[in-house]
């Protein structure tokens, strides 16, 4: 910590150093006794059975009695959901049918061509050809490829799901700017808790209070597609300029017409970032929940998968891709439109005319020619034999190569890591995180302490309710992979913040990245690597990279031009520049993206588990499986303790490293050590 | 200088005798814990050093002005003077920690919301420095849009609008967004806004500080010109003493938040209070500020060729008394001659010096 000591004398500093290392050694001492000699604490090495606390089984009479006794509002809640699913369900996928039996009335779903072709138009209203030209291919891929009634499935979930989302966070995310109060305690505690429990663990009880069907499934996508909404919106009010809002009081409008009318379409811009957002989580979570009952295109792959058949997977998983980029492109495009220009009104209306119009007739169209209404199995196309094929000479050619790739990295990576963190007493673990979070925190802050005590509370609660060794699975599990995809991720940061064109191609492929649902990484890794850690790392890898890079670029981006310029001009090679000037000035900026990869490696666990791996992901999954509400609850409650306590000390450690390069002001009281 | 009535420029004789618009009694605005608490335990004004100690910070001390109708009342000061702090205290954007705020005579402070929001409707207008317009809206929705707040129909609300618009020369580009227009326009909008809703008392928070030079000074004469037509009370803040001479009846100069002198142009220029005061009004080219009146001497010569008003500046009647050669009579708004203006006087004041009485 050099940069952050250089106030203090040399001595003073060396004796600091040493005193953290005598800690750090002593803790060291303690572990060596404790396992060698074991009898001498055996508690303190293995956590005692009797003194775990049945968490799991209270959560899951809780569960039951909530659901025996409230039924009434669970089933009112649904069935206002049912209905406008059921709408576009009807719209989008399935048709209408009014009456019954032979005299039934059946109306058709929207043409699939109709609907191509009111994408590419709202794509060009929206963007200009481009955005255009992105639609249209997306929607015929799925089209052509014979994965249009599973993508309208998903999609009509997506339509509904998106607008409860979006309003539910604007809500909080106002209530959240009016009170400040009620936001620190209890709007971003439980925005931490959702974005970092995974999807999986409140699924379950979803599903217990409403049932096994889309409607749950729907309900899971709505919390775990809100907060970005609710961050978005408090922070879009926020950024307000102040006089913008002084102007409100002057114009003399009451509280509401200041809300409505001056600071939510000023701040809309931000707004419609965070709609961007929901609309992509949303269908990473729509994707992940059509495993509970809902259908479309997730369902496809899972099957896909269980059976083996990697061509119907990937195919699948292209629709998938399909879909999220031309949602996200649309979406991002209306988000950066500026105010309307006078003749968009106009516009606006001429095209909604026409694409009115085209659907209309290609939908009365299909009741005449069946191929207008869905495509038949012989005009589409597939591919999904190519691909077969291509594993399968991959698997002949390389399967050694592979297979002895795979066997390394248990062997001299994985494995001892494993055993590492499972032979170490727990209690030495624990003590280790307290530590970590007093020097990161600083021992003579208040915030250091309460760090370090957080991070013990948090850690040793799986201990608590006896799931240590799962836990271990998931910190070794996910450290490595998060350890890797920084080693990639880092480096070509660092490329791409240096270089315009590097830069260029990143963003693109971290694009791309980002708007892939978790559940696509698994196929090309299992098809190569089959099921177990191996496998379940390298996926985690690629979901987890994209941060990692992006951060790190920007990062590299963002140290002021002048003091690059500085640093040329005192004559530093490009290499002196790197490691003198930008990376320690983007070490701040660095350390987020690392914080986001982990999280996003813990998010992505519960998806791992598909493939065999044996961690808190698993017992989540198990728990699904199971319909067991409590043992699913506390599952995720441990992830998202593992996730909160490297969110905070990752913070702290970003904190400290910016306060002592005096990028933000040292709070008061704070000893500057 | 013997008699202080004669130095009386006009302009300032005519502003101080009309009626009090608004009116500042004490006003305080100290940031920190418990401040109000801090200011009501005393009987006399705390020190800045007694401030520091309770570990509080004081934007705004112990203000007292009285702003007469129709005058352009500029507070002057450098940043973090705490102008803008006293601007939003008299229009109660912030609350004042201690002191009143007299709006034709009624406690400003004292009314509720529904009562502040019906002023703020109908009384006040406000002028931003970063124009503050609203992104989503055209030129057209800005101006109307404190009209619309108000529920007032959409005729006479877009009518009243573009009269304004108008006003301020945008004619033409009423359906233009505010990233459309430049600097300067935007300000007119800003300007037109404030005026949709004829307010009586009008603040402008530094208006033109985001602007060029050049537009600046266009937008001074601009608002010169308005003021000419609408005769509202302004307060204005500014950082720019220039810009405060050149607009101003009266000034107060800030400093570490209170007023330490408040007078005309001109009598900042000749009787600056303090040596503060003085730095800012050395560069002022004087023969614009001051006027006959405080040039002239005592009239010695019982006959005089010609005479001069004393209210006009010296630059203005420079070339009649040199070109004459001879000091010429200064006559009062009703004719009395009340001293005489020699060349030499004239000279000294071009060329910046003291003048020698």
């Amino acid at each position: 910590m050099a940069v952050l000591d250089q106030t203090a004398p040399a001595s003073a500093l060396r004796w600091r150093n040493w005193r953290w290392s005598l800690a750090w050694i002593a803790l060291l001492l303690v572990a060596i006794a404790l396992i060698s000699l074991p009898s001498l604490a055996p508690w303190a090495i293995d956590y005692p059975k009797q003194w775990i606390i049945p968490l799991a089984a209270e959560l899951k009479a809780l569960m039951k009695w909530v659901v025996k006794n409230f039924s009434i509002v669970t089933r009112a809640i649904a069935s206002m959901l049912q209905l406008p699913l059921d709408l576009a369900l009807g719209l989008l996928a399935k048709g209408f049918t009014i009456g019954n039996g032979a005299e039934a009335l059946h109306l058709p779903r929207l043409s699939w061509l109709g609907l191509v072709v009111a994408f590419t138009l709202l794509g060009r209203l929206l963007g200009g050809g481009r955005i255009a030209l992105i639609a249209c291919i997306c929607f015929s891929y799925i089209a052509l490829f014979g994965q249009w009634d599973s993508a309208m499935l998903t999609l009509a979930s997506i339509a509904i799901c998106v607008p409860f989302a979006v309003l539910l966070g604007l809500g909080f995310g106002i209530l959240a700017y009016h009170s400040p109060k009620f936001d620190t305690y209890a709007i971003r505690p439980m925005l931490d808790l959702m974005q970092t429990v995974p999807a999986f663990a409140y699924l379950v009880p979803v599903l217990l209070l409403f049932g096994f069907g889309p409607v749950s499934a729907m309900i899971a996508t709505i919390i775990f597609a809100m907060p970005p909404m609710v961050r978005a919106t408090a922070l879009a009010l926020r950024q307000v300029p102040e006089d913008i809002q002084d102007f409100a009081s002057m114009a003399g409008c009451t509280r509401r017409q200041r809300l409505w009318r001056v600071m939510i379409p000023t701040a809309r811009p931000l707004l419609m970032v965070g709609v961007n957002q929901v609309i992509m989580m949303t269908l990473n979570m729509v994707i992940i929940a059509s495993m509970i009952g809902a259908g479309g295109l997730g369902y496809d792959v899972l099957l896909a998968l269980r059976s083996l058949d990697i061509g119907r997977a990937l195919e699948a998983g292209l629709a998938i891709v399909a879909l999220a980029i031309a949602l996200d492109r649309l979406s991002q495009a209306a988000a950066d439109q500026g105010p309307l220009d006078p003749t968009a009104p106009a516009r606006r209306h001429r095209y909604a005319l026409v694409a009115l119009a085209v659907l209309i007739v290609t939908t009365l169209g299909g009741l005449v020619w069946p191929w207008l209404a869905s495509l038949p199995k012989d005009m589409t196309l597939t591919t999904g034999p190519i691909w077969s094929e291509m594993i399968a000479w991959i698997n002949v050619n390389f399967f050694d190569a592979i297979d002895a790739t795979r066997t390394w990295l248990l062997l001299h990576l994985l494995n001892p890591v494993k055993q590492f963190l499972l032979k170490t007493p727990w209690i030495v673990l624990v003590a280790a995180l307290g530590l970590l979070g007093l020097y990161l925190g600083g021992i003579r802050r208040k915030q250091g302490w309460h760090l370090a005590i957080l991070a013990m509370l948090l850690f040793a609660f799986s201990a608590v309710v006896g799931l240590w060794e799962k836990a271990m699975i998931t910190v070794y599990l996910c450290g490595i992979s998060a350890i890797f995809a920084c080693l990639i991720g880092i480096p070509l940061g660092v490329l791409g913040g240096r270089r315009a064109l590097a830069n260029r191609i990143l963003g693109i492929v971290v694009d791309t990245l980002q708007t892939l649902p978790s559940f696509v990484y698994l196929i090309p890794v299992v098809m190569l690597f089959r099921v177990g850690d191996v496998t379940a790392m390298i996926a985690i890898v690629f979901f987890a990279v994209a941060p990692a890079i992006r951060y790190t670029s920007h990062g590299i981006r963002q140290v002021p031009a002048h003091l690059t310029e500085a640093a040329t001009a005192m004559g530093c090679t490009r290499r002196q520049l790197l490691w003198r000037v930008q990376l320690p000035l983007a070490l701040p900026e660095i350390l987020l993206g690392i914080n986001q990869t982990i999280l996003l490696a813990l998010s992505m666990l519960v998806i791992t588990a598909l493939v065999g791996t044996r961690d808190l992901g698993q017992e989540v999954y198990i728990a699904l499986t199971k319909a067991d509400p409590g043992r699913g609850i506390v599952a995720g409650l441990a992830i998202a303790f593992i996730g909160i306590t490297a969110d905070r000390l990752m913070s702290a450690w970003a904190r400290r490293l910016r306060q002592g390069m005096g990028l933000a002001a040292a709070e008061t009281g704070a000893a500057n050590h | 200088m013997t008699e202080t009535v004669t130095r009386m420029p006009v302009t300032e004789r005519l502003m101080t005798d009309r009626p009090v618009k608004l009116s500042c009694r004490n006003v305080w605005k100290v940031f920190g814990r418990e401040a109000e608490r801090f200011l009501q335990n005393r009987s006399t004004p705390p020190s800045a050093d007694q401030i520091a100690d309770a570990g509080l910070l004081a934007a705004v001390r112990d203000v007292s002005l009285d702003i007469h109708d129709g005058e352009i009342f500029i507070v002057m000061g450098l940043s973090g003077s705490g102008k803008s702090t006293l601007l939003r205290c008299l229009s109660r954007l912030i609350e004042p920690s201690a002191g009143s705020i007299l709006l034709d005579g009624d406690d400003l402070l004292k009314a509720d919301e529904t009562r502040l929001i019906d002023i703020r409707r109908h009384k006040m207008g406000m002028v931003f420095q970063n124009f503050a317009l609203l992104p989503h809206l055209t030129v057209l929705e800005n101006v109307a849009f404190p009209l619309s707040v108000q529920n007032v129909g959409k005729a006479e609300r877009l009518q009243r609008a573009m009269e304004v618009i108008d006003l301020v020369g945008l004619k033409g580009r009423e359906q233009s967004y505010p990233r459309q227009l430049s600097g300067g326009q935007q300000q007119r909008v800003g300007i037109a806004r404030s005026l949709a809703v004829n307010p009586e008392l009008w603040f402008l928070d530094e208006p033109f500080s985001a602007l060029d030079p050049l537009i600046r000074r266009e937008m001074q004469s601009e608002l010169l010109r308005l003021q000419n037509v609408l005769k509202k009370t302004m307060v204005f803040v500014t950082h720019d003493f220039d810009e405060a001479i050149r607009l101003a009846d009266r000034i107060a100069i800030m400093k570490d938040g209170a007023v330490i002198q408040t007078g005309t142009p001109e009598e900042l220029v000749t009787h600056p209070a303090t040596e503060y005061v003085a730095e800012f009004t050395r560069d002022v080219q004087r023969a614009k500020v001051v006027s006959a009146a405080s040039a002239m001497r005592p009239r010695s010569a019982g006959h005089f060729d010609s005479a001069v008003a004393a209210d006009l500046k010296i630059q203005a009647v420079a070339a009649q008394v040199i070109g004459g050669g001879k000091p010429v009579a200064v006559t009062a708004a009703d004719g009395s001659v009340i001293g005489e203006l020699t060349p030499d006087a004239v000279l000294a004041t071009l060329i910046g010096r003291e003048a020698q009485r």
